[in-house]
């Protein structure tokens, strides 16, 4: 919420060109492009296996793709680095199934994710400074956890996970924040709190949501990508994609 | 909701305390009770006993170490057996150079099974264990040593889960396969034995088995402690985070193979520590310790202690091993049904707060006949019996209390904040 | 140079007969059909000579007639337990039977039953060791003649180890006739290893090269004992152009010999590799479709070995056919055990796949400590004699048919399951679950029935593993533990979840393992073989055969 990363020299945050993945012939992701700019909110959405998640996965590093370039900043090549080395370099992932810590309180998976050195001396005899203490309470209110400090996250509602999660994303201090599903679960009121929230956020930073929930999509107000068997089938505004004949064929009009 | 903090934390951290309270008790008592207390006296501890209780301390102190990377890291080592051997190994190589030529042989440069194989001089791995210095350090080198090799190959290729305990289970066997071998210099199939003197002082006398029980455990409360720091650290909460979600770690930004590293060569190290402990009380060491049984025994004496847990495991390891003496003296051919009874209902039971289960079956199955055999033969035994039932009925019911608590030290607060917020988060909700 | 041999040979063959002819009667004939009857009969008489020496001369000429009553009576002869009697009133050579008031005599020449005598009234014919060689010699030579080709490969074998220079010619003559080249090869090595002893010096060196182009191990001694030096570098043997021909020829013997060493422990590596295949397949099933480390499956392997020992216990009669009923009867009772493990443990242990393994490892140990309070030691398990003996295509090499068997077992193991699971609806339900648990479940397949069929079936097939085993190694308490870390690592190694994994990690660590042994030894082969695998997992985590997708991730 305080720092501000787009600076102006960086043409695009995130940029995918030609990516292909398969696995075991099957191609998950196929000649994929994809460019985000700084400070940019951007949806995906697309039906059940069009690769949403396989391309979450190559731009985090947990997956390596088998040709096409992958880059953060217009000339860092995310390829050669891993999941580690990608968050610490400013990518931040939300999962679709809400992941926290389950056997660590709210507050401590708060304190896990805080932005800081890694490194393992350092965690060893880490110690909290005011600054960051004041940080993680800042957090907990956003996320409407103050009340639950001490309480497990496995005993948290599927909602309450999932705004944890968006937490210890935000309290990451990444420069992109990749938010899987972060509607699911969810009843009307968290949905469209978390949009707003997702919106606060990309004030700062730049976020790639992928959702199915249209109204929460619609809630994000913000460009599209539909991504279809691993590529890209169509991009702009949600009114101009929702009216997509291709679009409406293989995906909303089921 | 700060005062109920301040109660949690002397709950939370009041087992473990009393648990070290009652160890440091012990260091100071079984020697007083030994060395003071006339022999006729019932509440003599005899030097046999202390030695004794002094190994279990040893092996409470292997459990701790695995513990620490099971039950914080989630790396179930089959293993842990082979560090301990290798510590014991290196503590063993020193005495063997402290008996000089005193042995059989009287060659004042090489142990006896070298002479007897005929060899005429040391191997150059041999070189320096003379020195007490060296030799200590190579207790926690060696070990260490394998560990960081090991760790390094399997965590760089993200090696995890059962894939990695099959293989830290060949590689114990692989060792004791080559420890077994006459040629590898550790005198094979017999190991070392017949030690005279450690850091001058004879091995054997009442002074130096009664230090030798101190040490243990004084290096047991030193590691219980050193573990509490690192777990109790930002990082025991990495490690948790590794246990619970590798992958969530990675993408928040931990290296999962440097963590992983540092805890397994830590436990490693007290590992080996234990063992090289252990070796001078036992007055032997031979590969029978790099049986994949013995290290798949230790993680069974965490499993049931409760793993997670710091004074658990050094329960387990004491309950079991004491259970254990007593089969293997009473009924031998019972020992492996009643073992193989704790692996089974202790896994099974492990999530359902069933602990006391184990533990009341362990004692019904235990206390009948030593009780009854007791009472007619030896009334310092029946003491002791007591005390270990009482401790052992105690510890059931406090684990069965704090069931939540033996899968993870938090897991303790949020029993006692469950307990507490119940109400309250049903009045948050009318 | 051929004909010289041959003449050569004929003189001394002809020397040979002349001087036999000199110790016998007056003889001429010799086929049986001019013989006349008294005449056999009189040489029969001769077995009982007054000396031993009487008696090999006896048998010398007896085994150069070629009446079809000499191969019995030479054998019976030979026989400890039987032996040829004579019986003391006459003199009559028989053979004789206990019966429960003395013996029933037998006359060797007619067959004719001479009724029942005092166990005192007919006398053993005392055999030295000197006549029992020239006996065995004498009756390889004379089943040369038998018409079935194993008998005479067998007795051309014997007569490999004791030649009886005597019997030169009869072996020059069935040499010449022998049209298996295997049989025929044997005999001339048997002919050399006669002649190298001779004082003709092209004699010497024409045996040599026979004896050089052979790798059979008595033939190889004589070479190598021909080309030895002393110290000072000279050869010991006498004649300096045989030893200089023999040294000549000793490398390619050498290099022929390694050759075999070499198939032989690629074989016996193949042969490993079938029993880990064995070993491992039921894991691979259990670890691949339930994700549960089964720790008591070398107590299966176990119980499928004690199972065949029960099984020959019931039926000591039929041990033979003892192995037929012991495979389908261990599938069932390892597989029954395996299904009851499942429904009491295994069930709460779902997705808790390290908990498996120490709950199964309890079990493993109890299962052990009842083995033990039944029996401590070892069980006797019998091998039926059609697996007993070895297949030995020359005597460098050899291949135990118990180990062949069990390596087409192994295959046709791997092969029925892979058929069970490619081609029947259980096979497709396991695999569904192996891929995709929660989307198998949520199609209908009754995921209980699964696993625990599937647990059922990994430990029969180690049931079976059992039966295979206990034809090669001890069965003991024991014998479980000895193979469950080599097949893990077989599972490891190959992938889990993967037959054909399994079929290459199997293979592929027997074969290393072998190949590993003979220089560095089996310890430190093992070392190797473990670095090995954990260097390999750097480059593939997954094994050789890893499922890949996104569902096998967790």
């Amino acid at each position: 919420m305080t720092v501000t990363n787009a600076s102006p020299e960086i043409k695009s945050i995130l940029y995918l060109n030609g990516v292909t993945k398969s696995f075991d012939g099957f191609k998950a992701i196929n000649n994929l492009s994809l460019d985000i700019a700084p400070g940019e909110l951007r949806a995906i959405i697309g039906p059940n296996g069009a690769g949403k998640s396989t391309m979450m996965d190559i731009i985090t590093g947990k997956t390596k793709p088998d040709k096409g370039e992958v880059r953060f900043k217009d000339n860092i090549d995310l390829t050669r680095h891993d999941e580690a080395d990608i968050a610490n370099m400013g990518i931040g992932r939300k999962f679709q199934k809400p992941t926290v810590i389950e056997s660590l309180s709210v507050w401590e998976n708060l304190d896990l994710a805080l932005a800081g050195n890694r490194n393992v001396w350092q965690t060893l005899f880490f110690k909290l400074k005011k600054a960051q203490h004041e940080r993680i309470d800042e957090i907990m209110t956003l996320i409407g956890l103050s009340e639950k400090r001490d309480a497990l996250a496995k005993n948290l509602s599927h909602g309450q996970k999932q705004w944890l999660e968006i937490g210890m994303l935000i309290i990451q201090e990444p420069e992109v924040l990749l938010v899987d599903e972060p509607a699911g679960g969810m009843t009307d009121y968290e949905t469209m709190e978390t949009a707003r929230l997702l919106k606060e956020i990309s004030e700062h930073h730049s976020v790639i949501v992928v959702e199915h929930d249209m109204d929460f999509v619609r809630a994000l107000d913000c460009r599209v990508t539909v991504l279809h068997e691993g590529s890209v089938l169509a991009e702009g505004s949600l009114d101009k994609v929702s009216s997509n004949q291709q679009v409406i064929e293989v995906y909303l009009g089921r | 909701m700060q005062h109920r903090s301040i109660l949690l934390k002397v709950l939370q951290t009041s087992h473990g305390t009393t648990l070290i309270s009652i160890l440091a008790a012990a260091i100071v008592l079984v020697p007083i009770l030994n060395l003071f207390v006339p022999e006729s006296s019932f509440l003599h501890v005899p030097t046999f006993t202390v030695t004794v209780l002094g190994k279990y301390l040893c092996y409470a102190l292997l459990a701790l170490a695995l513990d620490l990377v099971w039950g914080y890291c989630g790396i179930l080592s089959l293993g842990h057996g082979a560090f301990f051997a290798l510590g014991g190994y290196a503590m063993g190589m020193y005495l063997m150079r402290q008996i000089g030529d005193r042995g059989v042989y009287g060659n004042p440069l090489l142990p006896d099974f070298m002479v007897f194989l005929n060899w005429n001089e040391l191997p150059w791995y041999w070189y320096g264990f003379d020195n007490g210095f060296f030799a200590m350090l190579m207790v926690l080198l060696v070990p260490g040593l394998l560990a960081f090799v090991f760790g390094w190959l399997a965590f760089r290729s993200r090696v995890t889960g059962v894939y990695l305990s099959i293989m830290t289970q060949a590689l114990t066997y692989v060792l004791m396969q080559a420890f077994l071998l006459n040629d590898f210099g550790f005198g094979g199939n017999n190991g070392f034995t017949d030690f005279k003197d450690i850091f001058g002082a004879d091995v054997q006398s009442d002074a130096t088995r009664i230090a030798l029980f101190v040490a243990s455990g004084l290096f047991l409360i030193g590691a219980y402690f050193l573990c509490k720091f690192v777990t109790e650290s930002k990082m025991g909460r990495v490690l948790v985070s590794i246990r619970d979600a590798e992958s969530r770690a990675r993408f928040l930004g931990y290296r999962v193979e440097h963590y992983k590293l540092f805890v397994f060569v830590l436990s490693a190290m007290l590992a080996g520590i234990a063992g090289a402990l252990f070796v001078p009380q036992a007055g032997i060491i031979n590969p029978t310790q790099f049986e994949p049984v013995f290290s798949i025994e230790v993680v069974i004496w965490v499993a049931l202690g409760g793993r997670g847990t710091l004074y658990g495991a050094i329960i387990g390891g004491l309950v079991v091993n004491y259970t254990k003496s007593f089969y293997t003296g009473a009924m031998p051919e019972m020992w492996l049904f009643v073992l193989g009874g704790i692996f089974i209902i202790s896994t099974i039971y492990a999530n359902k707060g069933v602990i006391v289960g184990v533990i009341l079956s362990v004692i019904a199955m235990t206390i009948f006949q030593p009780l009854a055999q007791a009472i007619s033969e030896d009334f310092y035994q029946f003491i002791l019996l007591a005390v270990v039932y009482a401790v052992l009925f105690s510890s059931a019911i406090y684990f069965d209390r704090l069931y939540d608590l033996a899968k993870s030290r938090i897991a303790a607060t949020n029993w006692f904040t469950n307990l507490n917020q119940a109400p309250h988060t049903e009045e948050a909700k009318s | 140079m051929k004909a010289l041999i041959r003449i050569t040979a004929l003189g001394i063959g002809l020397l040979f007969t002349l001087v036999s002819f000199a110790q016998s009667t007056e003889q001429t004939e010799e086929t049986a059909e001019n013989q006349p009857p008294n005449k056999f009969a009189e040489r029969v008489q001769a077995l009982n000579g007054r000396s031993f020496n009487a008696k090999i001369k006896a048998i010398e000429t007896l085994s150069e007639s070629k009446d079809p009553r000499v191969l019995p009576i030479l054998k019976a002869m030979l026989d400890k337990d039987q032996g040829l009697y004579y019986r003391k009133s006459d003199d009559t050579i028989v053979t004789v039977e206990e019966v429960e008031d003395g013996l029933q005599l037998t006359d060797v020449l007619t067959g004719e039953d001479l009724g029942v005598v005092g166990k005192r009234d007919a006398r053993k014919i005392g055999i030295n060791n000197k006549v029992r060689n020239v006996l065995k010699s004498a009756i390889a030579v004379l089943e040369l003649g038998a018409d079935e080709k194993h008998i005479r490969l067998q007795s051309a074998q014997n007569l490999l180890k004791s030649p009886d220079k005597n019997l030169l010619s009869l072996l020059e003559e069935r040499a010449e006739l022998e049209d298996v080249a295997s049989i025929k090869h044997l005999l001339e090595v048997a002919i050399a290893l006669i002649k190298i002893d001779s004082d003709d010096q092209k004699v010497r060196l024409q045996a040599v090269e026979v004896l050089s182009s052979s790798v059979e191990p008595e033939a190889v001694n004589v070479v190598r004992k021909l080309a030895e030096v002393d110290e000072a570098g000279t050869y010991i043997e006498a004649d300096l152009k045989v030893a200089e021909l023999a040294d000549a020829k000793l490398k390619s013997v050498e290099t022929k010999l390694a050759m075999y060493r070499a198939t032989e422990n690629i074989f016996f590596g193949l042969s490993l590799g079938s029993v880990f295949l064995l070993a491992a397949i039921g894991l691979a099933i259990t670890f691949g479709v339930m994700g549960v480390i089964n720790m008591a499956h070398g107590e299966m392997i176990m119980i499928g070995a004690y199972t065949t020992f029960f099984v020959q216990q019931a039926m000591p009669n039929l041990i033979e056919a003892s192995l037929f009923v012991a495979i389908p009867l261990a599938f069932l009772v390892s597989g029954a055990v395996g299904v009851l493990i499942e429904r009491t443990i295994i069930r709460h242990l779902y997705g808790r796949p390290l908990d498996t393994l120490l709950a199964t490892f309890g079990v493993g140990l109890i299962l052990q400590q009842a083995a033990r309070t039944y029996n401590s030691n070892n069980v006797p398990v019998i091998t039926p004699s059609w697996m007993s003996s070895a297949w030995a295509p020359n005597g460098a090499i050899s291949f135990n048919y118990n180990r062949i068997y069990i390596l087409f077992f192994a295959l046709v193991v791997l092969f029925s399951l892979a058929l069970l699971l490619k081609k029947t609806l259980f096979g497709l339900q396991m695999r569904a679950v192996t891929q995709n648990r929660p989307m198998a479940s949520s199609m209908g397949i009754r995921q209980n029935r699964v696993d625990a069929l599937t647990f059922g079936l990994g430990s029969g097939i180690a049931g079976i593993a059992g039966v295979a085993l206990s034809q090669i190694t001890n069965v003991g308490p024991n014998l479980g533990s000895a193979y469950i870390i080599d097949s893990f690592m077989v599972v490891v190694f190959g992938g889990v979840g993967s037959l054909i994994g399994t079929f290459f990690g199997a293979f592929g660590l027997g074969v290393i393992n072998k190949l590993l042994e003979p220089s560095f030894g089996a310890v430190v082969g093992k070392i190797l073989v473990l670095i090995f695998i954990i260097l390999f997992i750097q480059w593939r985590p997954r094994g050789l055969f890893a499922l890949k997708g996104r569902f096998v991730e967790d």
